[in-house]
């Protein structure tokens, strides 16, 4: 069966969906995602839906599974290229997407995996110093 | 019912038929001799009347469905169409099916003088022909009005609600006038478009220039932040008037989710922010007089 | 001006490919009666929720397509094209139709707004459904 092509740019993955997107491709896409994630260790992963003319709620649901599934694994997500015609029927749909990071396009979403990313390596070295101060308060 | 008196007279006469008709229509006081010349008029009832020749010689239904009415149909369409594009009347435009009526009727009359049933039966169906024939006419013209004033509509509405880009990624939407539910689903159709295009990470929503706003409108207001933010983007709206802030209260609309600034300034200066730009003032030289 | 509208079509829904084409054959209909981009969107993915459903919950079924053009003579001021959408299946039925209806409610694996949600996208929604048939009508008229 085909399957979705995953990219890897730096410790990011991408991977871009397109109209004709089937239920089972779709499920295919979310164990692969996940897959990937833990084989190559990503912490960020950006999905493309640009291409995609009409996204409903089983699709939806994905895309917010693979969100939390992204988050459980240690990584941060970002859906990027949503059609305005697909926003507005979403939101008359009733989807809210509550745990779901998006932005405009792909350079837009790449530049806030790399903005989380680097705010998360930097909240990782801070924490030394902060214990000394507590420390020398004692 | 019986049309063959018409089909014979059109078979071999239509060139004298042909001039009395546009005789009586050059005479008619609708005629529109500032958009017809006579060249033109005489080139479509020429075209018209060898439809009819066609038409009527397959058989002679008084129902103008059947196949063989389609090309005469299509002939009037074209006419009706191009006449309501030029804004005729619809009186101008039915004229010239009806002010056939005239010249065919006295042929008939004088062909027929003899045999009053055959001459009644042949009236009363080529009556019953052009009447189908004319309200055809009139159905498409009508369309077509309603096509124009639609699309003209539409280009109104593009004019007069322009999406500004204020910054890099920040553009902005001033709301002149009563937003009615079409107005604004149109609008802000556009204005999800526009944020793409431009690839906006802000879009200010001003309301100021709106009077009233109803449930429906702001429904459609909190549903294109609501998309704006599935997008990837954000909304603020700004300009509340007190008047609109009670109708809103008043109406239970929730407006927690939604960024809001009194002023439009207000707004510019928070999404200028938001996005990471700062604006300083520069200190000016004196001029040395 | 006459672009010819398609005739009624009758897709199976028997698979996951059945639905993809049922969203390319509404597309089509939703373009030749003059929909708009964001109607367009509306009708292919309530088709989409519907005839999954029928696939998941109905085993297997059918959709009837059928366009509601206005026709050129006696034609009404103000009467607008539409697209009918009918849903048929032979399955087990709906057994809590207003449960089924209301927000959010799930048996499968969808966000539950399968119902509801289609409901909410078209202008006119009708259910039929008891052991061995149900059948749900959905029409949206051109704004």
């Amino acid at each position: 069966m085909e399957r979705i092509p995953i990219l890897k740019l730096g410790d990011c993955l991408i991977i871009s969906l397109q109209i004709d997107l089937h239920d089972r491709l779709a499920l295919a896409m979310q164990d692969d995602l996940a897959n990937m994630v833990i084989e190559t260790g990503a912490r960020g992963v950006l999905i493309d839906i640009s291409g995609l003319d009409m996204v409903d709620s089983f699709i939806g649901r994905i895309l917010g599974n693979i969100a939390t599934l992204c988050r459980v694994l240690d990584a941060e997500t970002v859906i990027v290229g949503m059609q305005p015609a697909v926003a507005i029927t979403l939101v008359e749909l009733g989807v809210t997407w509550d745990n779901v990071r998006t932005a405009l396009n792909v350079e837009r979403g790449m530049a806030f995996l790399r903005l989380h990313l680097d705010a998360s390596q930097a909240m990782q070295t801070a924490p030394e110093e902060t214990h000394d101060d507590a420390d020398a308060g004692d | 019912m019986s049309t063959s008196t018409l089909t014979h007279m059109l078979q071999t006469d239509s060139d004298s038929l042909l001039q009395e008709w546009l005789t009586e229509q050059l005479q008619a006081t609708t005629l529109r001799r500032d958009l017809l010349n006579e060249a033109d008029l005489r080139r479509d009832s020429q075209i018209f009347l060898n439809a009819l020749t066609q038409a009527v010689q397959v058989s002679p239904a008084l129902d103008i469905d059947g196949a063989q009415w389609q090309e005469i149909k299509a002939v009037l369409a074209a006419l009706s169409r191009n006449r309501a594009t030029y804004g005729f009347t619809s009186s101008e435009v039915a004229t010239f099916v009806f002010s056939l009526k005239q010249p065919l009727f006295q042929r008939i009359a004088a062909a027929l003088k003899e045999s009053p049933q055959k001459l009644q039966s042949e009236l009363w169906s080529v009556t019953v022909l052009l009447d189908q024939l004319g309200l055809y006419t009139l159905e498409v013209y009508q369309r077509s009005r309603e096509d124009i004033i639609l699309r003209q509509r539409q280009e109104l509405l593009e004019l007069s609600t322009p999406v500004v880009k204020v910054w890099d990624g920040v553009v902005a939407l001033p709301l002149i006038g009563t937003l009615d539910s079409e107005r604004t689903q149109v609008v802000m159709e556009s204005l999800l478009q526009r944020i793409v295009e431009t690839e906006s990470t802000i879009a200010i929503i001003d309301i100021t220039g709106v009077p009233t706003v109803d449930t429906l409108v702001a429904q459609h207001l909190l549903r294109t932040v609501a998309a704006a933010r599935l997008m990837g983007a954000d909304c603020i709206i700004s300009g509340i008037r007190p008047q609109i802030a009670q109708t809103i209260v008043h109406l239970g609309i929730d407006l927690s989710g939604v960024t809001t600034k009194a002023s439009f300034a207000d707004a510019i200066a928070l999404a200028l922010t938001r996005s990471g730009f700062q604006v300083t003032r520069q200190v000016s030289r004196a001029r040395t007089p | 001006m006459t672009t010819p509208t398609p005739e009624i079509e009758v897709l199976p829904v028997g698979s996951e490919d059945d639905v993809v084409r049922i969203r390319q054959a509404v597309r089509r209909h939703a373009v030749a009666l003059g929909f708009g981009l964001v109607d367009q969107t509306k009708l292919v993915t309530a088709a989409s929720e519907l005839a999954r459903n029928v696939l998941v919950h109905g085993l297997g079924g059918q959709v009837r397509l059928e366009p509601l053009p206005v026709p050129i003579s006696g034609a009404r001021p103000g009467l607008k094209p539409g697209l009918r959408m009918v849903f048929e299946d032979q399955g087990p039925g709906i057994p809590d139709l207003d449960r089924a209806l209301q927000e959010g409610f799930t048996t499968g694996n969808g966000l539950g707004l399968g119902l509801s949600g289609s409901r909410r996208l078209m202008n006119e929604f009708s259910v039929e459904s008891r052991l061995g048939e149900t059948r749900i009508t959905v029409i949206k008229w051109k704004a």
